[in-house]
């Protein structure tokens, strides 16, 4: 995974609440194998419409992305971050986001920000603008060039993997000896518990 | 930085004096592995659902990486989401072969590579396969007290066995495959508390959706949900099932109801339920299952079940709910401006007139299916409503997608696929179909369904569909009637 410190840039005001996973990616574009290529079908309905933000030149090489309340609620589809990564979109910023779709957006270098909705209504104003917005992970904070300065507060362990790029997987894996112990005493435990399939 | 837990599961710890935990704690804390100094916790899983649309990119991770499936028997396969509902062999029982390249793909990388890692796979021609989240539970693969997993939101619907269950995303099903963890921060615990009974003719759907209008689509972000309260107690499995399932939509990472002995039976004897003295064991926990007196929720709605009228909605979020008897709301009945906004889109998609009676909406498409609402008690209470019925002339599309190819056979030993095709329904091999549009099964750009899905967000059905969702018996009525439709009526 890429490594993500400090995004700068323009950023897409979508403002909309509730944008849930199917917005994002339609189910379409869920027949592919690969993680490749999503942002084509990215917002498609919403893009169909002329003169629709995501599309607009004012915004064109934005890799910050503002949104309303609970962004990204919906369907557990990993292919809304793979989508959104694909725009180019690096940082989501919105009251609230889905819980699965937060997790789904670190794993894949996409920084979720939360902040308060009048801090989000001032981002979109400047983002309308045209002017960059800088998200700052080091130092949790969101600044402008007029001088806003925003801090979140992001869960500690999401902030380490997005710093510093890391594979969650292989962390696991570093503590299977931990497993193994706790699959242990749980076959001797509960055995149907670790049956499964072969009951 | 790592804690290291006692080595033994919690659970087989004696009940010590210690404080009164909800459900959702003790099965949080029956997993934990361990728990970093940063609160994240390694999280064992039990049971993983594999489906066609969510592993594939999964699997090659972990072709490319070099990593085995830790534990294969722990996960279970079925295809599902982008089967067509069709006849899967032809007449010469020959597998029928599926049209649409990318859909085949997709289906043929699952049939692959579960058996390369070593994992239990349902074929699409087999009886038992069906939907991941009816399968589970009609298998005994899904057992309370477990954590279950599944790349698929509404895994939400196992809670329904007393089970911690939630949808993950891709990457996390590489890691539950690689690990048989999960790293995880712990949710809040949250009671929905539902006091007194529900009326006649109002079932749990119209329960659930009911309670996603008045908590809202993101009322649970950041909880579990347990559903307390004697209405649960009085519910059937498939009923839990129901509510559990929609948890999700009220932005909660998973529900729960506490198992009982109505679970017990309903387990007893499935194929891979435990067996002989350990079904017993297994009862014997599965009956400290519960929130203690005194365990604290850290948030609590009451809501009153006489209240409850059937109900449907209006809009393009599970929370733009409302009583049959009522009306399409105006943006202007709501106070928060940017909710007037979303209201105004939302009627705009959905071709709606503020003050407009429910049951004035007229329905071209009727859709019985989902795993919400595929079980066998829902095509029984379909069936109810259109036994020596027929569906309305502007009815044009009608369709029955049984949960399970189990589900379906039950239902045409009892004759009702029967009553089904007499009524004008399309009856259907199990799958998700209509429920995401993914397969051919789509409603038509602007045209209404009646859906007994849980999702009625823009363009889910497909492209420009309008979706309304019911119970299984109000999708029955508004077939009957052609619009919008209270089913006590035709009771
Ligand atoms: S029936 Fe619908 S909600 Fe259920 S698993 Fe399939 S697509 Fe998801």
């Amino acid at each position: 995974m890429q490594p993500l410190t400090r995004v700068e840039g323009r950023a897409i005001p979508l403002g909309l609440k509730n944008v849930d996973t199917d917005i994002i990616i339609p189910a379409k574009w869920l027949k592919t194998i690969s993680r490749e290529g999503l942002g084509a079908g990215a917002f498609e309905a919403l893009r169909a419409e002329p003169g629709n933000v995501i599309d607009d030149p004012a915004y064109a090489g934005a890799n910050v992305l503002i949104a309303g309340d609970n962004f990204g609620c919906g369907s557990s589809r990993e292919h809304a971050a793979w989508a959104l990564g694909d725009l180019g979109l690096r940082v989501v910023i919105a009251p609230s986001f889905s819980d699965i779709f937060s997790g789904n957006a670190v794993k894949n270098g996409i920084l979720p920000v939360v902040l308060p909705q009048d801090a989000v209504d001032r981002l979109l104003e400047v983002a309308r603008e045209g002017q960059p917005i800088t998200v700052d992970l080091e130092s949790q904070t969101v600044t402008t060039p007029y001088q806003d300065r925003f801090t979140f507060t992001i869960d500690p362990f999401r902030r380490e993997c997005l710093l510093g790029g890391l594979d969650e997987i292989g962390l696991t894996l570093a503590r299977a000896e931990a497993i193994g112990t706790f699959e242990t005493a749980r076959t001797a435990a509960q055995p149907w518990l670790m049956r499964g399939t072969g009951a | 930085m790592i804690r290291g837990h006692h080595p033994t599961p919690r659970m087989m710890e004696p009940i010590m004096a210690s404080r009164p935990r909800t459900l959702y704690e003790k099965i949080w804390d029956a997993h934990t592995v361990e728990t970093r100094d940063d609160g994240t916790a390694i999280i064992y899983i039990d049971r993983h659902l594999v489906h066609e649309v969510t592993s594939p990119q999964a699997f090659e991770a972990l072709r490319v990486a070099g990593r085995p499936v830790r534990r294969p028997e722990l996960t279970l396969a079925v295809p599902d989401h982008n089967l067509p509902t069709t006849a899967r062999v032809d007449a010469a029982g020959k597998a029928v072969p599926i049209a649409d390249p990318e859909s085949a793909a997709q289906l043929a990388a699952l049939e692959v590579n579960a058996p390369a890692f070593g994992i239990r796979y349902i074929p699409a021609t087999a009886r038992e396969q069906g939907i991941v989240h009816v399968v589970g539970p009609e298998q005994g693969f899904s057992l309370p007290g477990t954590t279950i997993v599944c790349g698929d939101s509404h895994t939400a619907c196992h809670g329904g066995l007393g089970a911690l269950a939630f949808g993950i995303g891709t990457s996390e099903v590489e890691h539950v495959l690689a690990t048989q963890t999960l790293l995880l921060q712990q949710s809040k615990p949250m009671e929905v508390r539902v006091e007194g009974d529900l009326g006649p003719g109002v079932s749990a759907k119209d329960l659930i959706l009911h309670i996603i209008g008045q908590i809202g689509a993101a009322g649970g972000s950041g909880y579990v949900i347990e559903y307390r309260g004697r209405v649960f107690e009085q519910m059937t499995v498939e009923e839990r099932l129901t509510v559990c399932n929609m948890s999700i939509e009220a932005g909660a990472r998973a529900g729960l109801i506490a198992p009982d002995d109505v679970t017990f039976a309903y387990l007893k004897g499935r194929p891979m339920a435990p067996q002989g003295a350990e079904w017993e064991a297994a009862v014997a926990y599965w009956r400290t299952l519960h929130s203690d007196d005194g365990a604290i929720f850290a948030k609590s709605v009451v809501i009153d079940a006489a209240a409850i009228e059937p109900s449907v909605t209006w809009g393009t979020s599970p929370e733009d709910v409302v009583a049959i008897g009522g009306r399409v709301p105006s943006p202007a009945d709501f106070a928060d401006e940017s909710k007037r906004v979303a209201v105004q889109k939302s009627l705009d998609y959905m071709g709606l007139t503020p003050g407009t009676a429910m049951t004035d909406v007229p329905i071209e498409n009727v859709f019985i299916g989902s795993c919400t609402n595929s079980r066998i008690e829902d095509l029984r209470a379909a069936a109810a409503v259109l036994k020596g019925r027929h569906k309305a002339d502007n009815v044009r599309w009608a369709i029955v997608v049984p949960g399970s190819g189990l589900v379906k056979a039950q239902a045409e030993d009892e004759g009702l696929d029967k009553v089904f095709i007499e009524a004008g329904f399309e009856w259907r091999e199990p799958g998700c179909s209509a429920c995401l549009g993914m397969n051919p099964d789509k409603v038509p750009p602007g045209e209404r369904c009646a859906s007994t899905s849980n999702r009625n967000f823009v363009g889910r059905q497909g492209p420009g569909a309008r979706t309304h969702l019911v119970s299984p018996a109000m999708a029955a009525a508004a077939a009957v009637t052609g619009r919008l439709t209270d089913a006590r009526e035709l009771a």
